[in-house]
């Protein structure tokens, strides 16, 4: 076995504390840049895909180039045009062709998801948590398998699902989020390249949180992953998302998609901890998050909690949201959102209530420093047949300095008469006096600010598994050093 | 002429000749204060005298601007210091208005702080279980419920639990020179009892206290060693416990017209 080279390090140029921002140097299969529908056949090609499965991706392919002209502008958020086809729309390690088990991995790449934090090596595995590691465009590795396969769990990279389990791909895939959804979604259903996928049969409860973790690393390579989740009548899965990206001084796109499914009294719980590459301290590089994510909680009783820390990213444009079709369904989407230097955001939420007696809480916090830009953007549906349907929204905003911006745009749709809406807002500073009165107990000012900055996000961290609350909270001091002070 | 004739040894806090302004209005003009080891100072005034800028000023809160004069905490100059490493160095505030932390809960801001200034005094970190014996034990002194240990700071407390909050976290911190800040305003008389036997309990010869006040009515239970007259931002009259019941039953006029008819200053 070949002894793991060092990982080159390219961060000191660039000036920055992001610590994700190491590029690991491996070689790389990549499709050349550009996009038309012989890539598609490539990228296909390259996993070995059923026809159907081709046949999808070029109707989204042929629906993105005749219908949806140009990106969504209606989000707060500002940004050139974007040349596609001057975008690598597959890169793949070499490595990985053909590897069977995590011994034949690069261990290169096992090292570099070690840097991480999140070993895929069997014997260093997360206690708890199953993961699949996806870097650039394919799955390295999925830890946990044999616990998994015990209970019928099925958790693997998309690519293997197609291969595996084609029938549960092709009944849910584009039920929730269809491919003519937006410009986004129909470009990802045409050029995805991997992801994960999750089916928890009836009855299970899964008994360790599944975990995918994204990692971009190529340049010039936009990352299209598609996630899609089942969880049948009466299970239950936790599920947790991680991203980061190299430090690279020009954009990179991420336009991912992500669907759940929840069936009669299942429940979904899917946490995000976003940490892309934010772009430096001028706003130079970072990743483009422009990410669809909506979960239909399909059964009676079935329950979907989005709950997502969005601290990375040069844009964040997303907004997880709920169709609450079974009767007394639940919808829950928590957010903390953190923007600094010249970060922009423009995230929220759509609970669609169908069913009666759903119900759905919205709770998100928006943190603002530097010259950010901070959008809480949100719609609350109530359809005629929601009758009993009941909604709560709280959003809060906290701005740190003189330049940045917090603002709530909130849509609200009633067409029932029996519904109940709250909304709650509030936007405040971290205040002199909190800050003295923390002090003065003889903590320093560092930590008395973030220790104020977490008490505002204590609502939603503590929605996190623990562990990954711990982590949200040390990105968000770590994402607002300098901005204090 | 005051506390400092009482003993040979160094002042644990003396302030000179101090001059401060607040928004470019002076506020203090001038205010000489020495206090020992052992000691209770009460400082009685009328509103606007300048009582609470004192307090804050040796705490160290922004906004108040030193003029002219110096403050030394054991020998060393405090107003070079910052607000935390006052407060490491065993300086405390009991604030008039105690603010609210929304979503920072009361155990974790209270370990915190236990935790800098244990680690500034050399003293390892108390474990979960001291923690939680050394809180029921203080709590129950300043008869707070110790659920409210985990709620947000001060977030939702009645003006008592906030004083009483205040009293707790003296008394778990241990500072060596506690400033109570009209600790007694908003309490009704139950309330007031009970903070001022936190403050008996924690009265020793190895601590100081400066408790400033409108009213008399505090040291009914907190009896001080000293009594200081503060109008128009300096101390214009100086005495022993006594002197806070003679201010109440004639009032600060009193005081104003004696001070201008030039007799009995200082003491």
């Amino acid at each position: 076995m070949a002894t793991p080279k060092a990982i080159s390090r390219k961060t000191t140029d660039l000036g920055s504390d992001y610590k994700w921002g190491f590029v690991t140097d491996i070689q790389s299969d990549v499709a050349p840049k550009g996009l038309n529908e012989d890539i598609i056949r490539l990228i296909s090609g390259k996993k070995n895909e059923p026809a159907w499965m081709l046949d999808w991706r070029l109707r989204a392919y042929r629906h993105w180039t005749k219908v949806s002209h140009e990106e969504p502008r209606w989000a707060k958020v500002n940004f050139p045009p974007i040349d596609y086809q001057d975008i690598r729309y597959y890169s793949a390690p070499v490595s990985m062709k053909g590897a069977e088990g995590l011994d034949e991995v690069d261990p290169e790449l096992v090292e570099a998801f070690n840097k991480l934090g999140i070993p895929i090596d069997e014997q260093k595995k997360l206690t708890g948590v199953a993961v699949d590691a996806v870097f650039d465009s394919v799955s390295v590795a999925t830890t946990l398998q044999e616990t998994l396969n015990k209970l019928g769990i099925i958790f693997c990279s998309f690519s293997e699902a197609v291969q595996k389990h084609p029938d549960l791909v092709r009944k849910y895939l584009g039920s929730v989020v269809p491919h003519t959804d937006n410009f986004f979604a129909s470009l990802n259903s045409a050029v995805f390249s991997d992801g994960s996928f999750a089916y928890v049969p009836p009855g299970v409860r899964c008994p360790v949180e599944l975990m995918t973790y994204f990692r971009i690393n190529t340049e010039g390579t936009g990352q299209f992953e598609r996630t899609l989740i089942i969880a049948d009548k009466g299970s239950y899965v936790s599920y947790l998302e991680g991203c980061t990206a190299p430090m690279r001084k020009s954009h990179q796109l991420h336009a991912a998609v992500v669907e759940l499914v929840a069936l009669d009294n299942a429940e979904i719980k899917y946490s995000t901890l976003q940490n892309w590459y934010p772009g430096d301290k001028d706003g130079k590089g970072g990743v483009y998050n422009f990410v669809t994510k909506r979960g239909k909680a399909a059964g009676v009783n079935s329950k979907i909690s989005w709950t997502q820390v969005e601290t990375g990213s040069a844009i964040t444009w997303k907004y997880p949201g709920v169709i609450l079709q079974g009767d007394n369904s639940v919808g829950e989407f928590y957010s903390v959102a953190l923007v600094n230097n010249y970060q922009q955001a423009d995230t929220g939420t759509k609970m669609i209530h169908i069913g009666s007696n759903t119900r759905s809480t919205i709770v998100a916090k928006g943190i603002s420093a530097g010259h950010g830009q901070n959008t809480y953007r949100g719609l609350v549906k109530i359809m005629p047949s929601a009758a009993g349907a009941r909604n709560f929204t709280r959003c809060d905003s906290l701005l740190i300095g003189e330049e940045c911006g917090a603002h709530t745009v909130p849509y609200i749709e009633v067409r029932n008469p029996t519904a109940r809406m709250e909304h709650e807002a509030s936007t405040s500073k971290v205040s002199e006096d909190q800050l003295f009165y923390l002090m003065q107990r003889g903590i320093s000012e560092e930590n008395a600010q973030h220790m104020i900055i977490n008490g505002f996000c204590r609502g939603v961290f503590q929605e996190l598994p623990f562990e990954f609350a711990m982590e949200a909270s040390q990105l968000l001091k770590v994402s607002l050093e300098g901005a204090i002070g | 002429m005051n506390a400092r004739s009482e003993t040979r040894n160094q002042p644990l806090l003396e302030v000179r000749n101090l001059h401060v302004s607040a928004g470019g209005v002076e506020i203090l003009k001038g205010l000489d204060l020495s206090v020992n080891l052992g000691a209770v100072h009460a400082i009685m005034g009328p509103n606007g005298s300048g009582k609470s800028t004192l307090t804050n000023v040796l705490a160290g809160r922004p906004d108040y601007e030193v003029t002219e004069g110096k403050v030394l905490y054991g020998g060393r100059d405090l107003l070079a210091m910052a607000p935390d490493e006052r407060a490491r160095e065993g300086v405390f505030l009991a604030f008039q208005y105690p603010v609210e932390l929304p979503g920072v809960r009361n155990r974790e801001f209270l370990r915190a702080a236990l935790d800098a200034v244990r680690e500034h005094r050399g003293l390892q970190k108390l474990s979960v279980r001291e923690f939680n014996k050394l809180h029921e034990e203080k709590a129950g002194e300043v008869e707070m419920d110790p659920d409210l240990i985990k709620r947000s700071v001060n977030e939702g407390f009645s003006g008592g639990e906030k004083k009483r909050n205040e009293i707790l976290q003296m008394t778990v911190l241990d500072p060596t020179l506690a400033l109570l800040d009209e600790t007694d305003s908003g309490l009704d008389i139950d309330a007031l009892q009970t903070v001022a036997r936190g403050v008996n309990k924690f009265r020793s010869p190895s601590k100081a206290i400066v408790l400033v006040t409108h009213y008399q009515r505090i040291l009914n239970y907190i009896t001080p060693d000293h009594v200081h007259v503060l109008i128009e931002g300096r101390i214009v009259k100086s005495g022993g416990s006594e002197l806070a019941h003679e201010l109440e039953s004639k009032g600060y006029e009193w005081v104003k017209k004696t001070v201008q008819s030039g007799s009995e200053v200082g003491v």
